[in-house]
């Protein structure tokens, strides 16, 4: 019995201390200002900040070598602790969010031609330029719900991505996964958007999409401030958005959506609040 | 007319080969087996067959509800794990150990990692291996063939290996079972779980699948080529202590084993070099077990234990590639 | 004689016996040729024709641009109509000459035939590059290109593809039958412009008749037929050098690597007319075929005639199609419409109605390694595919995706009906994309 206790405690005390002079031989400078920062980080690691995970953007940050204000989900919040342990001033950028510029889901838009295959827009864009008629329409493969780190974009049973204005933390990453660019990051209040990604003509567009953009400069008239418009296809000058709105009821193809009065047709998600601001926002 | 045509990356047919097709011929390779099976163990063997193959249907039903995945019921893979598993329990097993072993298998061992195509273990054997060690005296207790129509009420007895390890245990010498009466083990008159016992039965199956190229010969040639060399040296070092190889053959689960559950494609190798390396470790750990273990059949813990090394083979038995030597001109 | 492979492939059903018995026969021109500019590998050429222009059969309509680019002609004797982007088999509209025949099929007079053998190596390439004579198996790879290996290349043998192992096409087959005359001339050029002497015809073995024929026939000039065993992809470059010859192209290089030349059968009967006839490239041998098409057949087209006239002249449409390849099943690209030109590189127009396509319900890998033993270049297809699903761009580079040949034989044995190519193809953009990053 006694044997048995000394030999196990021995072993005990031997490897207790192998391990103690391993940790003093083999330690690891770390500066207590980088664990503070990756405290305050989201721990998404979505690499919105351009660096593989959030223990590589806080050393970046710690040392200097990258900007304090590039994690654009954790917000101003975040920003504002992160220049707080480091001891310097705050730089907020504007909150964005992603929009998906297409409201053209299978009901709405015609398609060229029936694809079979990898389930993956990129993929399906590297056949005859995709099967949706319409050259910028969502190909609704969903590319983008799959790279989308906070789950914030839904497919709608139709085929059209929706992305969550209250759960978007403005990562980017589906902008990068979107081969069709339809994905555009806007200012977080801006409600108003012309959400149509076609450059043809109005008459082009017509034929294989009733909810685009014809460019019929209607919505240009009625808010000549909010309104631009550039080969064929009405934008939404963010800086006044506020004055965007009005031209939601004349528009004659309804492809500009007022977020505030709900997402397109097939979204799950309730209708935003307005105005939104990230809870993280100061 | 344009709109309605189809457009697709190349190629453009198919061999028409699917998983169905797959594990219906595989099913298909087990009928002998499990028949042979009802005629020597009766109603008992029926009834374990049925709780285990429907149980492990409706566990997988549940399973993708719970999961909220496509329903995979109709792939045939739950009924192929059902009918492994009744095939890997003893005849009189309760109705109650049948049930929980097709949960385990379907739930535990498949289910829970995302269904077919992604769990580690053979999902029957792990069913087969948690009964083992929670339920021995249940998952220990054979009874001796009473073919159907004998009369003959049900009698408790010892599978051939099982009464091996004890004599060897008791006396350190073979009893006599291990060294006669290899043609009732061949044929299937001995006690053990329903698809231990026939050898002949067992060996039809395998070599339909081969012959229908379902299985490539790697795994089963070298996990009983690496049995009987393995076992044949320790024979051929004493044979009053260890048995004739082609007792291992033909005893216990090592042809079930090999043929169908190491064979598994899920959860063993994908290269043919891969596969040998497998089925040598199969092979290797079997005797081991059989002969030094705590357990009389080594069989099923072979198998698992390979299983968890499946990665790591595939990640170091990759295929030559074509052109990457450098040419001597 | 002993019928020589690779290591890998599998044989999907020919499927050839619908149209391996027809003669080849001259279609008529259709009212009017869509004529690409970009037919080739490489730079598409420029094209120096405008509306109104009146144009002969052979005449240039577009221009090289580059080494690697090849110029293109009018098929016949017409006017120019339109010079705008026309649908192109890639699937998008690309600029295109459009001419509208006058039904002379005037040749251009200023070309004049040549007796090869008065001719310099230097002079015999560049006819074959002014012909625009490309690749015919399908790669439309400019011939001139794979004729100038660098200095320090040693080619030793040359290899006629006649191996036409695509199920259903049988176009080179009925010109290695019926236009044996001009494949041997052709050979005999190419032999010269090398400065070799080895020349080899690999045919599959699915075609007896083919090589019981070349055999006598070629017999006189040293010209050795190899019969190939039935496997897919047995007419891939890199496949049939190693049936043929035992070597290896190295991964990463090109047949002339290990001293080989590959050209298609019908390359070397279009350089055989180049040469002798000083005609370019302006008609090939198509099969029209699939359970879509009423009377399959094997016709000598004009380049640019639209698809739908070619199915007009085969009986038309059999039911509604599904599907229209351009190419064989196991790597043909599937098309918008039957308004899409025949262009050099069509070997073959397959129809498919929906009831002939396969039904492809992606299940998940059970890990068979059935895409690994038929694998040609021996990759882990489903490992591949697994991080072309998991975008991991480095671990898909290490598993060699670059390698893969896109055959096709991975999907087509897979039993999940995973798009295992497609998958590959989509990895394999993205390890090209981050090398150019790099």
């Amino acid at each position: 019995m006694l044997a048995a206790i000394l030999s196990i405690g021995g072993i005990g005390l031997v490897a207790a201390a192998a391990l103690g002079v391993a940790a003093k031989k083999f330690a690891v400078e770390v500066d207590p200002r980088e664990m503070a920062v990756l405290e305050v980080l989201p721990g998404a690691n979505c690499g919105a900040c351009g660096l593989p995970g959030c223990a590589g953007y806080a050393k970046g940050v710690v040392e200097g070598t990258i900007a304090a204000n590039l994690c654009t989900p954790g917000g101003a919040e975040t920003v504002e602790q992160i220049a707080h342990i480091l001891g310097i001033e705050a730089i907020t950028s504007e909150p964005k969010v992603a929009v998906v510029l297409c409201q053209g889901d299978n009901q709405k838009a015609t398609a060229k031609y029936r694809y079979l295959g990898l389930e993956d827009c990129n993929a399906a864009q590297k056949i005859a330029d995709g099967p949706k008629a319409c050259p910028g329409g969502c190909l609704g493969l969903g590319s983008c719900e799959r790279a989308c780190p906070f789950g914030a974009i839904e497919m709608t049973a139709e085929g059209l991505a929706v992305i969550s204005r209250a759960k978007c933390t403005g990562c980017e990453k589906c902008v990068a996964a979107c081969p069709r660019q339809v994905i555009r990051m806007a200012p977080l209040d801006a409600m108003t958007h012309v959400l149509c990604n076609s450059h043809d003509k109005g008459a082009a567009v017509r034929k294989y999409c009733q909810i685009g953009c014809i460019g019929c400069n209607i919505c240009k008239k009625t808010a000549p401030e909010a309104y631009v418009i550039e080969n064929f296809l009405a934008r939404v000058e963010y800086q006044h958005h506020l004055d965007a709105a009005v031209a939601v009821e004349k528009c004659p193809t309804k492809c500009i959506r007022d977020f505030s009065t709900g997402y397109p047709q097939g979204s799950s998600f309730p209708p935003p609040t307005v105005p939104l601001k990230r809870d993280a926002a100061v | 007319m344009n709109n309605q045509l189809y457009l697709s990356s190349s190629p453009h047919i198919h061999s028409g080969e699917t998983t169905d097709k797959v594990m219906r011929l595989v099913i298909y390779a087990l009928l002998p087996a499990t028949l042979l099976s009802i005629y020597f163990f009766g109603l008992p063997a029926l009834s374990v067959l049925l709780i285990c193959t429907l149980g492990c249907m409706a566990f997988e039903a549940l399973g993708c509800i719970l999961m909220k995945q496509p329903q995979t019921l109709k792939d045939g893979s739950a009924a192929l794990t059902g009918i492994l598993l009744a095939l890997n329990m003893p005849p009189s097993s309760p109705w109650w150990l049948s049930l929980l072993g097709a949960a385990i298998a379907i739930l535990i061992g498949k289910q829970i990692y995302g269904g077919l195509g992604y769990n580690p273990f053979n999902p029957a054997l792990v069913a087969r291996v948690v009964l083992l060690i929670s339920f021995p005296v249940q998952m220990t207790s054979w009874t001796a063939p009473t073919p159907l129509g004998s009369g003959i009420d049900a009698v408790t007895a010892a599978t051939p290996l099982g009464e091996m390890k004890t004599a060897v245990m008791l006396t350190g010498k073979l009893p006599e079972l291990a060294t006669s009466g290899f043609t009732d083990y061949f044929t299937g008159n001995m006690a053990g779980s329903l698809g231990e016992v026939s050898a002949l039965a067992l060996l039809l199956g395998g070599l339909f699948l081969l012959l229908k190229k379902v299985i490539s010969w790697h795994i089963p040639v070298s996990f009983l080529g690496t049995v009987v060399i393995v076992g044949g040296i320790f024979w051929l070092v004493d044979a009053s202590k260890y048995p004739n190889p082609i007792f291992h053959l033909i005893t216990g689960g090592l042809l079930l084993g090999a043929f169908f559950m190491a064979t598994d494609m899920v959860t063993s190798p994908v290269t043919f070099q891969g596969m040998l390396i497998f089925g040598f470790g199969c092979g290797l750990l079997t005797v081991l077990i059989r002969l030094f273990g705590g357990y009389p059949e080594g069989v099923s813990f072979a198998i698992l234990l390979m299983n968890a090394c499946t990665p790591l083979i595939d990640r170091y038995c990759r295929p030559k590639i074509y052109g990457q030597v450098e040419q001597k001109a | 004689m002993t019928q020589k492979t690779f290591a890998g492939g599998l044989h999907p059903p020919d499927s050839k016996q619908f149209s391996a018995h027809k003669p080849i026969e001259r279609c008529p021109l259709p009212a009017e040729l869509i004529i690409p500019a970009a037919q080739h590998i490489g730079a598409p050429a420029e094209i120096c024709v405008a509306v109104g222009d009146l144009v002969k059969k052979g005449q240039i309509i577009a221009n090289a641009k580059g080494f690697v680019s090849v110029p293109v002609h009018a098929s016949t004797s017409g006017e120019v109509i339109a010079v705008e982007p026309r649908l192109h088999p890639m699937g998008r509209p690309l600029p295109a000459v459009v001419i509208k025949p006058d039904g002379l099929d005037q040749w251009d007079e200023s070309l004049k035939g040549n007796d090869p053998e008065q001719l310099d190596v230097a002079t015999l390439k560049d006819l074959i590059r002014n012909a625009g004579i490309v690749g015919l198996g399908g790669a439309t790879f400019p011939a001139h290109v794979k004729l100038s290996p660098p200095q320090d290349k040693t080619i030793d043998t040359l290899i006629l593809n006649g191996v036409e192992c695509e199920p259903f096409l049988t176009a080179d087959h009925r010109l290695m039958l019926e236009e044996s005359a001009r494949l041997i001339d052709g050979i005999k050029i190419l032999c010269k412009v090398l400065g070799i002497s080895t020349a080899i015809i690999g045919i599959e073995a699915n075609k007896p008749d083919a090589i019981d024929f070349l055999s006598k026939e070629c017999a006189p000039h040293k010209i050795a037929v190899q019969s190939l065993k039935v496997q897919y992809p047995q007419g891939a470059e890199k496949q049939l050098i190693d049936a043929c010859t035992g070597r290896q192209v190295p991964s990463g290089g090109l047949p002339m690597d290990c001293g080989v030349v590959v050209q298609n059968v019908g390359t070397a009967a279009a350089i055989s007319d180049a040469i002798r006839l000083g005609r370019p490239l302006v008609e090939r041998i198509a099969t029209i075929t699939g359970p879509g098409i009423k009377e399959p057949k094997n016709l000598l087209i004009a380049i640019g005639t639209p698809l739908q006239h070619l199915v007009n002249q085969c009986g038309g449409l059999n039911g509604e199609p599904a599907k229209i390849i351009m190419g064989g099943p196991m790597m043909g690209q599937t098309q918008l419409s039957l308004e899409v030109p025949a262009i050099r590189g069509t070997s073959g127009v397959l129809i498919f109605r929906e009831q002939d396509l396969p039904q492809m319900k992606a299940s998940p890998c059970i890990r068979c390694g059935r895409c690994i033993s038929v694998c040609p270049i021996h990759l882990q297809p489903t490992t591949i595919a697994t991080y072309a699903r998991l975008e991991l761009v480095d671990e898909a580079e290490s598993y060699h995706a670059l390698d893969c040949i896109e055959c096709g034989c991975c999907t087509y044995i897979c039993p999940a009906t995973l798009p295992l190519v497609q998958s590959i193809r989509h990895i394999k953009g993205g390890i090209m994309a981050k090398r150019r990053k790099l």
